[in-house]
């Protein structure tokens, strides 16, 4: 792709690099390495850090459902648990309406419309987290437990996780505002994904007489199924890791719970309120292990959803 | 089989129910940020007085914030900056290879660090090093400490972006400074970076965009300071963990304090954003 690579032979030779050249580009490849060395290095140092709690605790912190900082006894399961819950929620909350907004954008919204309103969409990422969360204990909160979860209850009470009584500083808040903070990184690399693909598909499912929405289902987003779903994965990744407006909004009860509008905690929740007051060495000893489950849980899900992606937008683009 | 309605009428029926759900979608996700917007605007507005504006805390006001933030971002730019455009810089220029490709899949997945797992990590790194002595402890909350991982944050994000743009600059560019004889780390450096100046200006101010509002890491390394900024080794107050204090905060006065202050916080990352999001548009319209 670039010249500096391409040339050959002779040209290549007059062109050999001078010693500054070398330098500059040791430079740069060092500190291209190093930067991943970074990564490496959170993971030694968190390691490190967290090194009595793990020789105490082992893998048992991961099983383990009590935290208590009297009796010493710390356990990982609640927030994994409250964790999982709360992404899954943001997914399934977060995902059909970002798919919605990601076809609009790129298959139904007239010219004049489609850079503004891409451009108000990726806003919604640039409002902090901290502001997020602020919203959510005077303005979502309340919503919440007035309007939307007795409502939400009204329709699907008889099931088990929408009993008891709304609160409104619940996990079910808590996945409101993760859906709403996953949005515009999902319909921006779901979008991309329907940007790749070729024209062709479009043109093919129209001239047999599709509508547009049966051109877009046929020929558009069965296409770019892998980049869509690499997109969710991407999502997944913010949602697992998201901690400001999580930890304002769930209610901080460090235990199980039964029904979405009981309070609860993430991994991310439980760091960020418990890192200030907690007791060394144990306990603090014990969020870093937190801190290490999750910086794990993180860095798969995101290589999975890099390699999903990337290797869709490769396709894609081959394929034009 | 018979139809109640004509099949072609259903058809052309669910194509607009559905073109209708997806502009819904889109209303949906604008609901929220035109309330987040609405309501620091309301509740925030009357907070805004010159005390509020001019005093550090310990006087009621946001200043030492304010101020902390500014130094904070700046701090941040000064070692991610360099980095970052290096690391892209490499990652364009120098990294068609193998090797160039695990580091780019890797600092693409570092842009996805959770931010409270780099404040944990600023935190426990300057801890294990004042246990070898380097440090004396109470430096873990403190404006290094919060440096190094916001700037853990900033660089990745710098890298890519950075990379991009230069990626942007057309090959023939780069020929033609070879072919005046000029040797390849000045081709880089006078030619390829001028020319995609405005790019990763883009790419800078998305970084400053991203650190400037996180909260998380700088509760875990900055802690709180209610005066103004008054040394390296000591804690520093700034705009985000402002807002969250506030926010959890029993007093109603101080609930209305931090719309005040996430009102300033969100119109500087907002303007921040708009402005370096200017560039990108531009290039989408050539699209």
């Amino acid at each position: 792709m670039h010249v500096f690579q391409t040339l050959r032979g002779r040209t290549r030779a007059r062109l050999r690099a001078t010693p500054r050249d070398l330098v500059f580009e040791g430079l740069s490849a060092f500190t291209a390495l190093s930067v991943v060395g970074l990564l490496v290095l959170i993971t030694v140092i968190l390691y490190l850090a967290a090194a009595e709690s793990i020789r105490t605790y082992g893998f048992g912190f991961l099983s383990g459902s009590v935290w208590d900082s009297v009796s010493q006894r710390f356990g990982a399961a609640p927030f994994i648990y409250g964790m999982l819950v709360t992404s899954a929620l943001a997914l399934l909350l977060g995902v059909p309406v970002s798919l919605g907004i990601a076809i609009f954008l790129s298959e139904l919204s007239p010219p004049w419309l489609r850079i503004p309103l891409t451009f108000i969409v990726e806003l919604l990422a640039a409002v902090p987290s901290v502001v997020y969360g602020l919203w959510g204990i005077f303005v979502l909160g309340p919503a919440m437990r007035v309007y939307i979860e007795p409502g939400v209850q009204a329709v699907l009470g008889f099931l088990p996780p929408f009993q008891g009584h709304p609160i409104g500083s619940d996990v079910f808040t808590a996945g409101v505002i993760l859906a709403i903070m996953i949005i515009p990184t999902i319909s921006a690399v779901s979008r991309e994904a329907l940007l790749a693909v070729p024209d062709s598909q479009r043109e093919a499912a129209l001239s047999l007489g599709a509508t547009r929405w049966e051109t877009t289902r046929l020929g558009v987003l069965r296409y770019a199924r892998a980049g869509i779903f690499g997109a969710a994965i991407l999502g997944l990744g913010r949602a697992v890791g998201e901690t400001m407006a999580v930890t304002m909004t769930i209610g901080n009860r460090a235990a199980f719970f039964g029904s979405l509008f009981e309070p609860g905690q993430t991994i991310a929740s439980q760091i960020a309120s418990r890192w200030l007051d907690a007791v060394p060495p144990l306990e603090l000893g014990a969020l870093i292990q937190l801190g290490l489950v999750l910086m794990l849980v993180s860095l798969f899900i995101n290589l999975f959803a890099r390699l999903m992606v990337g290797r869709f937008l490769r396709v894609g683009e081959g394929a034009e | 089989m018979k139809f109640p309605v004509d099949r072609d009428t259903r058809r052309r029926w669910f194509d607009f129910i559905m073109s209708g759900a997806t502009l819904l979608c889109v209303a949906l996700a604008l609901l929220p940020l035109g309330s987040i917007l609405f309501e620091a605007l309301v509740r925030g507005a009357p907070a805004l007085t010159p005390t509020f504006l001019t005093q550090s805390s310990l006087m009621g006001g946001i200043a030492n914030a304010i101020q902390g933030t500014v130094v904070l971002i700046g701090l941040t730019a000064l070692v991610a900056l360099p980095v970052g455009i290096l690391t892209g810089i490499y990652l364009s220029e120098y990294g068609k290879n193998r090797l160039g490709g695990i580091v780019r899949l890797f600092v693409d997945v570092m842009t996805q660090t959770p931010s409270i797992v780099v404040g944990i990590f600023a935190y426990s790194f300057i801890f294990e090093l004042s246990l070898l002595g380097f440090f004396p402890p109470p430096l873990v909350f403190s404006v290094i400490s919060a440096v190094i991982a916001l700037a853990t944050i900033m660089i990745p994000i710098v890298a890519r972006t950075s990379e991009e743009a230069m990626r942007l600059v057309p090959t023939s560019a780069r020929e033609a400074a070879l072919a005046l004889g000029i040797p390849r780390y000045r081709a880089i450096l006078r030619v390829v970076l001028p020319s995609c100046a405005s790019a990763l200006i883009t790419g800078a101010l998305l970084g400053i965009a991203r650190v400037g509002g996180e909260t998380a890491p700088l509760i875990m390394t900055a802690a709180w300071n209610n005066d103004f900024f008054n040394g390296l080794n000591q804690p520093i107050a700034a705009l985000p963990t402002q807002v969250y204090r506030f926010a959890v905060s029993p007093s109603l006065a101080e609930n209305r304090a931090a719309w005040g202050a996430s009102l300033i916080l969100v119109l500087l990352m907002l303007s921040i954003s708009i402005a370096s999001r200017a560039v990108i548009r531009m290039r989408a319209v050539r699209r």
